[in-house]
């Protein structure tokens, strides 16, 4: 990597040289690569298809990764021959068009080192796409453009961008891609990407005529596990002439298959513990409402939806007042938002209808229904039909375990933070104070008010907190999906499935049931192929369930039970 | 007398909707279509179509009063009742359509598209009007028995069952939904064109766009709610119907005297879905179109709240409330579709903490509300003694 003042200097030099028309540099035989560098890109701007084709493989061959952005432009139509009004012609990469007085001009910026371009009072510059020249790449020169490119990525300082450059050399299947790869190889030093890299090398070599590099590399293939390898093997079992080569790539398919087998079942645990996850993180705050309170509160997704919108929100807030280098923290800052937000909007709930409901669970349902057809409507109304929220940058991508097999973070977040909610739920109704109250009025309201706990004030903040739950249940959310007004509706039929399952009235049961509804339901997703098949099996399986146990898998005895 | 009151009542409300509905639509009627010289009183084709297919909703209203009103059971699946019925029909009037469809196949339009290129196993019976008919009925109640049993045999009650029966509702949207069912997927089933009823050896042929056959889809509707309403009346008043309102009333009262509530639930159960079965059939053939949309979790609740707005309890509250809340809605969508949901919101919140009587209870509550009034001025009656809520 070049060190940044070396690369400023660079910049200058070349935008020196770019500054003279192409036709004008003189063709000297340079000796830096900066000069060599700024020579080649003059080229691309040439009339003559085969000084470009040149030119891109020069800049290939000098190993640059400041120039990707130039031939990418270039690649997508976006590099331009200017005509300054003084008459001197620059090579500039125009950025994405804007309206300005009236007419659509492009923002210019120089090629190579993408600086802006500025006239000399400081004011930034726009061009007509008339006074533009596009720099046309034909068919020819975009398949070597393509490769030059994946090359030049090689380079990148981002690893993932590094692995998608080695897969797409190696799908390509030219062998010229091998020394790159290589190259590439030794000097890597991230673990995964170097199996990347070297699955990448040794399938272009498994197109190799001799026998012995093809063993070699079906060998390789085989020890690093390089499942994406595995179709070109299948084809080349086929063609296959040399009889001990064929031996060793039979082995390398069944190794790969076994190994294929064995990552999408790591994945499906994986998923299955996600989505338990999730639904346990739904039915954490119906545990408190639905378990502990007895109130059925049909607005419970709408309640998530609350909390969602409240994420939605902050990210507008921190987009509008405060410095992008922050923006990431929005989705911190929106957690206690999003809980508060929801919470006080179950608080606002429980003082203005359910309490007057207590005891009549089915009237609770559907007045908390007709809430919830309010809140939607509202939320409609105010922010529209879809909208989603940017998950911050420390979540996107993933973690990887084994070859195959990446874990995106954001799951792990959720699964980390639903492990979080539960431990400090459980403290809270065991080790607190306010905990004990809770318990006390569920076990028995007569008797804990005539102790002085004042049991109106317990029900409403017991409900505020499962509101606020479900809030944070939504901000958890948007992390996954889209920010929208059916956001709940499409979870309360899962979640209150899983408190029944689990039974009233303990936390554990919630758990269990949840996390076995997560891993069934992925289980009965891959067997059958179809998310609604599962569901529906889910269902089947859940009234069957229920005949066995009516009360759940942990339920609450005593002669309260039936009341 | 009391008797003979209410005989007197149901002839009215029967004459009206059989004759003076249907002579409102015939007389006043422009001299050519469209032509502005109606009667003030007329009671346009679109109208009276509308009517019919609200009375229809009517009709599911009583099965759900019998359930929640009379048995306080909460099922939150009688669209999904409703839906088996109707798309019972409507695969009778797919199959009715022949090569009317839009691609000419006798295949319906939709398995064109997905290219399907046999009628699968399971819609040909369908072909047949008698075997529908049967069907309309059947499959509703077979689903509710199965699911019914397994349910109150385990005695899952109260809002448990509401949720079993809401999570039913939900994967059979889910499933309907697809279009590997060959049930027309999201799309539902729709263009029927004319439905062939058997008369004896001959089949009649009317067909569906003309105003005369919706007339008579309309009076068949009557006659079937009408009917539907005699018999329920019959079976609340009758000692199964006591046993069902002492379940609502104390669960485990009656079990100790040696009833088994889980069959009287099953019963009521399985009859209100029979009932729902048949009102989506008398639906499908007046709008012309049946969705999975109509099966939703959503679609059943509001189904709970016609009950709840009319009355429930009395099983005329329960058809009043139907027709009322679907007339509000045509109003609400024509002029501001948009306050529809609060509207519908407001409604079930205020039903249930204000009104939990209903239209019906209205007169008397405010009759109570007035002697309150003339009371205040009077020595003071002990709050306690008034009751605290309605069971």
């Amino acid at each position: 990597m070049m060190p940044r003042t070396g690369r400023l200097v660079l910049g200058l030099a070349l935008a020196a040289a770019l500054a003279l028309s192409p036709s004008r540099v003189p063709a000297q035989s340079s000796a830096t690569p900066a000069a060599e560098a700024a020579r080649a890109l003059g080229d691309l701007a040439s009339a003559d298809g085969a000084i470009r084709q040149g030119a891109v493989e020069t800049l290939g061959n000098l190993e640059d990764p400041a120039v990707l952005p130039t031939l990418e432009a270039l690649r997508a139509g976006r590099l331009y021959l200017w005509t300054q009004p003084d008459g001197r012609r620059e090579l500039v990469i125009a950025r994405e068009k804007v309206t300005r007085e009236g007419k659509e001009v492009l923002p210019l910026a120089r090629a190579y080192d993408q600086e802006r371009l500025r006239s000399a009072d400081g004011q930034d510059l726009y061009a007509d796409p008339q006074e533009l020249e596009e720099v046309s790449a034909d068919r020819r020169l975009r398949g070597i453009l393509q490769q030059v490119i994946e090359r030049l990525r090689l380079l990148s300082p981002e690893s993932k961008v590094r692995k998608a450059a080695a897969k797409t050399l190696a799908e390509r299947g030219d062998p010229v891609a091998l020394p790159w790869l290589h190259q590439a190889f030794t000097r890597e030093k991230d673990p995964w990407t170097r199996q990347a890299i070297e699955e990448g090398f040794c399938l272009l070599t498994l197109s190799h005529p001799r026998a012995d590099e093809r063993i070699g590399a079906a060998h390789r293939l085989a020890e690093i596990h390089g499942t994406n390898a595995l179709p070109r093997l299948q084809e080349l079992l086929t063609q296959e002439q040399d009889a001990s080569a064929l031996a060793v790539e039979k082995d390398a398919v069944r190794s790969l298959e076994t190994w294929t087998h064995l990552t999408r079942t790591a994945y499906a645990v994986f998923s299955g513990l996600s989505l338990g996850s999730i639904l346990m993180l739904m039915a954490l705050g119906l545990a408190i409402t639905f378990g502990l309170m007895g109130v059925i509160n049909m607005a419970h997704g709408e309640l998530m939806m609350v909390g969602a919108y409240a994420t939605f929100v902050m990210q507008g807030w921190f987009q509008a007042y405060l410095p992008a280098a922050l923006f990431d923290f929005y989705f911190l800052a929106a957690l206690p938002l999003a809980f508060v937000v929801a919470g006080g909007c179950g608080w606002l709930l429980e003082r203005t209808i359910i309490r007057f409901l207590y005891g009549r669970p089915l009237e609770t349902l559907l007045a908390t229904w007709g809430v919830s057809l309010i809140f939607i409507q509202v939320a409609r109304n105010w922010f529209g039909d879809l909208t989603a929220v940017i998950a911050p940058d420390w979540l996107s991508g993933g973690l990887e375990v084994m070859a195959g097999v990446q874990l995106p973070y954001n799951r792990l977040f959720i699964i980390a933070f639903t492990g979080g909610c539960v431990t400090v739920i459980h403290f809270l109704l065991t080790r607190s104070s306010v905990g004990l109250r809770m318990r006390a009025v569920t076990q028995n309201r007569e008797m804990a008010a005539c102790l002085g706990v004042r049991t109106g004030r317990v029900d409403a903040w017991a409900f505020a907190l499962g509101a606020g739950l479900a809030g944070v249940a939504g901000w958890a959310l948007c992390l996954i999906g889209n920010v929208e007004p059916g956001l709940g509706q499409n979870y309360i039929v899962d979640s209150f499935i899983v408190v029944v399952t689990g039974g009233v009235g303990k936390l554990a049961g919630t758990i269990v049931a949840a996390l076995g509804i997560g891993w069934l339901n992925t289980l009965f997703e891959l067997t059958t192929d179809s998310a609604v098949m599962g569901k529906v099996l889910i269902l089947i399986l859940v009234v069957l369930f229920l005949q066995r146990r009516p009360s759940g898998l942990f339920p609450a005895r005593g002669r309260s039970v039936e009341a | 007398m009391r008797v003979h009151k209410h005989w007197l009542r149901f002839a009215a409300v029967a004459m009206v909707l059989l004759g003076g509905l249907p002579l409102l639509n015939a007389i006043g009627r422009p001299s050519t279509p469209g032509a502005g010289d109606a009667a003030w009183f007329w009671l346009s084709d679109v109208q009276l179509n509308l009517l019919g297919r609200y009375l229809t909703f009517a009709f599911l209203a009583l099965g759900l009063d019998l359930i929640w009103g009379y048995t306080g059971i909460l099922s939150l699946c009688q669209a999904l009742f409703f839906c088996l019925g109707g798309y019972c029909m409507g695969m009778y009037l797919s199959l009715q359509t022949g090569t009317e469809g839009v691609y000419g196949s006798t295949l319906p339009d939709f398995m064109v598209w997905n290219r399907v290129t046999e009628l699968p196993l399971f819609w040909k019976p369908f072909a047949s009007f008698w075997f529908t008919m049967v069907a309309i009925v059947a499959v509703p109640t077979l689903v509710a028995l199965v699911f019914g049993f397994l349910a109150f045999r385990s005695r899952v009650r109260g809002v448990y069952f509401s949720i079993i029966t809401q999570a039913l509702a939900y994967s059979m949207w889910l499933l309907f939904c697809r279009n590997s069912m060959n049930l027309g997927g999201t799309n539902g089933l729709t263009n029927f064109k004319k439905i062939t009823p058997p008369f004896f050896d001959t089949a009649v042929t009317f067909r569906l766009e003309e105003p005369a056959t919706q007339r008579g889809l309309y009076l068949v509707t009557v006659l079937f709610l009408l009917a539907g309403y005699l018999f329920c009346r019959w079976l609340t008043r009758s000692r199964l119907g006591k046993v069902l309102t002492a379940i609502r009333d104390n669960e485990h009262r009656i079990q100790f005297s040696g009833y088994d509530p889980a069959d009287f639930k099953l019963f009521v159960f399985v009859v209100s879905a029979a009932l729902a079965g048949i009102a989506g059939a008398l639906y499908v053939p007046q709008t012309g179109i049946i969705t999975p949309g109509k099966m939703t979790v959503a679609a059943s609740i509001e189904m709970v709240i016609w009950v709840a707005v009319g009355g429930r309890g009395t099983l005329v509250g329960a058809a009043l409330g139907a027709l009322v809340v679907n007339g509000a809605y045509s109003y609400f969508t024509s002029r501001f579709a948009e306050y529809w949901p609060y509207f519908l919101g407001f409604l079930f919140v205020g039903v249930v903490l204000f009104f939990p009587e209903g239209l019906i209870g209205l007169p008397r509550r405010g009759l109570t509300l007035w002697r309150k009034l003339r009371m205040k001025s009077q020595p003071a009656v002990l709050e306690s003694l008034e009751p605290s809520s309605t069971p």
